[in-house]
């Protein structure tokens, strides 16, 4: 009966991990469709891998041990004054340890090759977005093109994206989560995100950080296509009717949710610095202390 | 007159607020109303409200806990039914601004209103009476910091149907919980309520720091006492260091709203970090404020119901206090994506990291303390065992969590929210049910039901995994948390199955309280007469139970870690005392109560900006606490024949039970 028990369970957890790794292409973390995607996908498997191996032991003896050392079962050896063994108490300290140190080297490793403020390097020149969090919708600009979309990204496969991300609102977070990593964006500083598909698609960007009422409805499509398409694409919103003006801008900070996706053929020169700006005190102290400062000069003056 | 307060705060035209507001109301009416029908009010007066009894204190603390825990769920069935239905073209039955406000209140109760309460409330039972005291160091501030609580408490409660409650989320983010995102009442109900529940939690902190520091019986050396002790050592060390930051950064927070300060705004120089930081700096300690008092329960259990000695008792006691020190140097591990450099990030990671080594090795002893010996399946035994399983699976994800370039993809997902619902429910709760259960017979004199006790736990076990596996999943597929509504039609499956979980712990918990019920109608066939039901091996086992105000009538002298059972082995544990003596105990006092009175109409003023009335309130709180400084008659004496009385009724009833 007992022993029936732990087939069933065992064969329930079998199925539950047969269901994610077969649903593999809608579990979006275990199937990303980028290199800094790809990175952190595996580094999840092989900390997983590597915790299993105290894991699973703890698990087998958790469950093992009453049964053994039952109150009922009086042929097991009772030894009720032992508290120490000091073969033992090395061997559980030791292995913790071993692991931890192991993860530890991971986790620096990783972190500098794979910090978002890091260029991808392909050789290729980056395309460039500015992101903008607005209630609630995302502003993206192509500054090198001057021309603007509202909750619709599009570039070209193999290329590497440098993202500058701010806030007009609250802090949200920008997260397309078959690509990699998230950046906080947050009002008055400039965050850094380089990402790359190498795989054309629609995968779904989000804001990953609760922001308010419409909060549910930050997100967008995040389309990966051929540099064709993305030529043809960019001629398409340049012959939009609509201008991204400071009026218009304005109109735009309007909370709505549900926003549609809008195309604007140009943009108020230094937009983003000033989105930037607005929220940074004239003070050039706290403009020092902001980290987004340094950068608001320089896409004030265009470069990059 | 009444500041910002009108009739329109009341949202009576929203059926699902009216309906719990009603039906709270119905029952707080119904229970005065049986107060009242058995005559029961001074009893409830002299012996409860205004008791100075650490014991008394840690039931009253123990019921606020078990309302608060109904609360939460409720709260949590809303979530889970609202995600369930809400895809597509389906709202669900929530509004956004709803949904929002019960997320925050869930967070916010289960931490500070039910979690917190527990744990005050064993403590207050166990430790004095694990220590070989009669009382804790400050009898007075116990019952304040009680009123305190409660006060916070009723203040969330409040919110429900005056105005509304905080939509930031527990942790209220600034710039979303300042005044320009968030002009109404909500986040002011928010901050001022745990404002007061902070105060009072540091003030419990402070009482048991003294008393396991100044208290402990002779011959309990520091390494010899229980493991439930040590955890409240260290907890209150915790608590001691981090609370004042919660204090401060809440102030701020206060500043900003009330007098136009900026320093978490967006605008004119604040800076949102700088609360991130700070509430984060409380906020990761806090987690091992909940979590240790849950370890020492394991350890007490594990060791009675193998009826073995703890193995590596120091190991355990230095992994206690490494995981004390290591709490406080990795808050930054909530915000790897704020941007930080790649040097800070991986140093906090690492940090995170080698929180895991103290505590796998307590897992380990836990283990190894079983091993050769003679396991009794008993209902406190299931939780802890569900506990080890189930808290090394969340503990690989919360390392997991701990390598950045991980986390930067799993951050904010609902796999973040699994992991520490994972920690939370079967580190924190599981722990503080089994202490519930193993020190219930102490408590009231008769032990809970084991069959309806074994019938919650699968239920909560198997709830447990239906409700936040799939939630790893989906946080795997990208689902952020804190979502009213969603599109993605590959999610509604998992959902549904975690709402399904969700309704097997509401099944748990409502058999928890069958188990309550059982087991006090039944409890004439489960009577503890001897006061060591579980052949236990630590001091508190030593008194009758329920044990006499003044706990021991000689304090008894400790000679090993296991006290009690030593003291059983060499024969000295039920001896008659040579002579009895006059005992002196902390006189009954309502100043607490009346503090805890002022101080919810104080933070019920500030949020509603009804100035007389708070002036009033704090002068008024002002005086009493002056006042009853004064006061110098604050004990009373229970004379050496009454003690003799009290005692003789009991070795007859042990005799009796022999």
């Amino acid at each position: 009966m007992r022993r029936k028990g732990y087939f069933v369970l065992v064969g329930l957890a079998s199925l539950f991990v047969a269901v994610i790794l077969g649903g593999c292409d809608k579990v979006v973390l275990l199937d990303p469709k980028g290199p800094i995607g790809d990175a952190e996908r595996n580094l999840i498997l092989e900390a997983l891998g590597l915790m299993m191996i105290v894991v699973i032991p703890v698990i087998i003896m958790a469950l093992w041990f009453p049964r053994r050392y039952s109150a009922s079962n009086k042929k097991a050896p009772y030894t009720p004054k032992w508290n120490s063994s000091p073969r033992l108490e090395v061997i559980v300290w030791l292995v913790p340890i071993v692991i931890v140190t192991i993860l530890g080297y991971l986790a620096w490793s990783k972190s500098h090759q794979l910090d978002p403020y890091r260029p991808i390097e392909r050789g290729v020149k980056p395309i460039n977005v500015q992101v903008v969090a607005m209630d609630w919708k995302w502003l993206f600009i192509y500054p090198d093109r001057n021309i603007a979309v509202v909750n619709k990204l599009v570039f070209p496969v193999g290329v590497p994206v440098s993202f500058k991300i701010t806030s007009d609102t609250v802090m949200n977070s920008f997260f397309i989560p078959q690509l990699g990593s998230q950046m906080y964006a947050m009002a008055g500083m400039v965050g850094r995100l380089h990402l790359e598909a190498d795989k054309p698609g629609v995968y779904y960007g989000q804001s990953q950080q609760f922001s308010g009422n419409g909060y549910a409805y930050m997100r967008f499509p995040a389309q990966a296509v051929s540099r064709k398409e993305f030529e043809g694409w960019l001629k398409k919103v340049e012959k939009s009717p609509y201008k991204l003006d400071s009026a218009r801008f304005k109109e735009l900070e309007k909370p709505s949710t549900n926003n549609p996706v809008m195309y604007f053929s140009s943009v108020e020169p230094g937009l983003f610095a000033l989105i930037v700006k607005h929220f940074v005190p004239m003070n050039p102290v706290a403009s020092v202390a902001a980290p987004g400062s340094i950068d608001v000069a320089k896409s004030a003056s265009g470069g990059h | 007159m009444l500041g910002k307060l009108t009739l329109s705060a009341i949202p009576y035209n929203d059926p699902i607020i009216m309906g719990a507001v009603g039906g709270s109301i119905l029952l707080a009416v119904a229970i005065l109303a049986l107060i009242t029908w058995y005559g029961k009010w001074s009893y409830l007066w002299n012996e409860w409200l205004t008791s100075l009894d650490h014991k008394r204190i840690g039931v009253m603390y123990l019921i606020l806990a078990l309302i608060m825990l109904l609360r939460g769920l409720s709260d949590a069935i809303m979530m889970r039914g609202q995600q369930a239905l809400a895809v597509g073209s389906s709202h669900g039955f929530l509004p956004p601004w709803h949904f929002d406000q019960v997320f925050t209140a869930h967070g916010t109760i289960m931490i500070l209103f039910m979690a917190m309460p527990f744990i005050a409330g064993l403590m207050n039972v166990i430790v004095p009476q694990q220590i070989g005291a009669r009382d804790v160091a400050f009898p007075f501030m116990n019952s304040l910091s009680l009123w305190l609580t409660v006060a916070g408490a009723l203040l969330v409660m409040v919110s429900l149907g005056v105005g509304d409650f905080s939509k930031c989320g527990w942790s209220g983010y600034p710039p979303l919980s300042e005044k320009a995102y968030s002009p109404g009442v909500g986040v002011d109900y928010w901050l001022w309520s745990i404002q007061i529940a902070g105060v009072a939690s540091l003030m419990t902190a402070i009482n048991f720091f003294v008393t396991i520091l100044r208290m402990r019986a002779p011959g309990m050396k520091f390494m010899r006492m229980p493991l439930f002790t040590w955890a409240t050592f260290f907890t209150t060390i915790l608590m001691v260091c981090s609370f004042p930051v919660l204090t401060v950064v809440l102030a701020l927070l206060a500043l900003d709203r009330y007098l136009g300060m900026h320093f978490f705004t967006n605008t004119l120089g604040g800076n949102m970090m700088m609360y991130v930081n700070l509430f984060w700096m409380w906020g990761h300690p806090e987690v091992y404020i909940v979590v240790l008092p849950s370890f020492g329960i394991f350890s007490e259990v594990v060791s009675t119901f193998s009826s073995k000695r703890l193995f590596g008792y120091k190991s355990l006691v230095y992994a206690t206090g490494a995981i004390t020190l290591l709490s406080f140097g990795v808050w930054l591990h909530h915000f790897f994506t704020m941007g930080a450099g790649p040097d800070v990030n991986a140093f906090f990671g690492i940090t995170t990291m080698m929180i895991a080594v103290p505590t796998g090795v307590k897992i380990f002893n836990w283990l190894f303390t079983m091993y050769r010996g003679r396991v009794r399946m008993t209902v406190p035994m299931y939780w802890t065992l569900g506990f080890i399983v189930s808290f090394s699976l969340g503990g690989a994800a919360g390392v997991l969590m701990g390598v950045p370039p991980a986390d930067f993809v799993i951050h904010n997902s609902l796999f973040l929210v699994a992991h520490f619902h994972t920690m939370l429910i079967t580190g924190t709760l599981f722990g503080l049910i089994a202490g519930y259960s193993y020190w219930f017979p102490k408590m009231t004199g008769f032990r809970l039901n084991e069959k309806w006790g074994k019938r919650a736990f699968f239920f909560w076990l198997i709830g447990f995994y239906l409700a936040f596996g799939p939630l790893y999943v989906l946080g795997l597929m990208g689902m952020p948390r804190r979502m009213w509504h969603y599109s993605n039609p590959a999610w509604h499956p998992w959902l549904l199955v975690a709402a399904g979980g969700t309704a097997l712990i509401v099944i748990g918990t409502i058999l928890l309280i069958v188990q309550l019920v059982v087991s006090i109608r039944e409890r004439q066939s489960a009577l503890d007469l001897t006061g060591d039901p579980h052949d236990g091996r630590t001091l508190e086992w030593a008194t009758s139970s329920p044990p006499p105000i003044y706990n021991f009538a000689e304090i008894p002298v400790v000679r090993d870690i296991d006290a009690f059972t030593d003291m059983k082995e060499r024969g000295v544990a039920y001896v008659r005392p040579g002579q009895y003596r006059d005992i002196e105990i902390p006189k009954n006092s309502g100043a607490g109560f009346i503090i805890g009175v002022l101080t919810f109409l104080l933070g019920f003023a500030l949020i509603w900006y009804i100035w007389w009335l708070a002036a009033s309130c704090a002068a008024g709180i002002l005086l009493i606490v002056i006042g009853r400084s004064f006061v110098e008659d604050i004990h009373r004496i229970i004379p050496a024949p009454e003690i003799e009385r009290i005692e003789e009724q009991r070795y007859r009833k042990l005799e009796a039970a022999t």
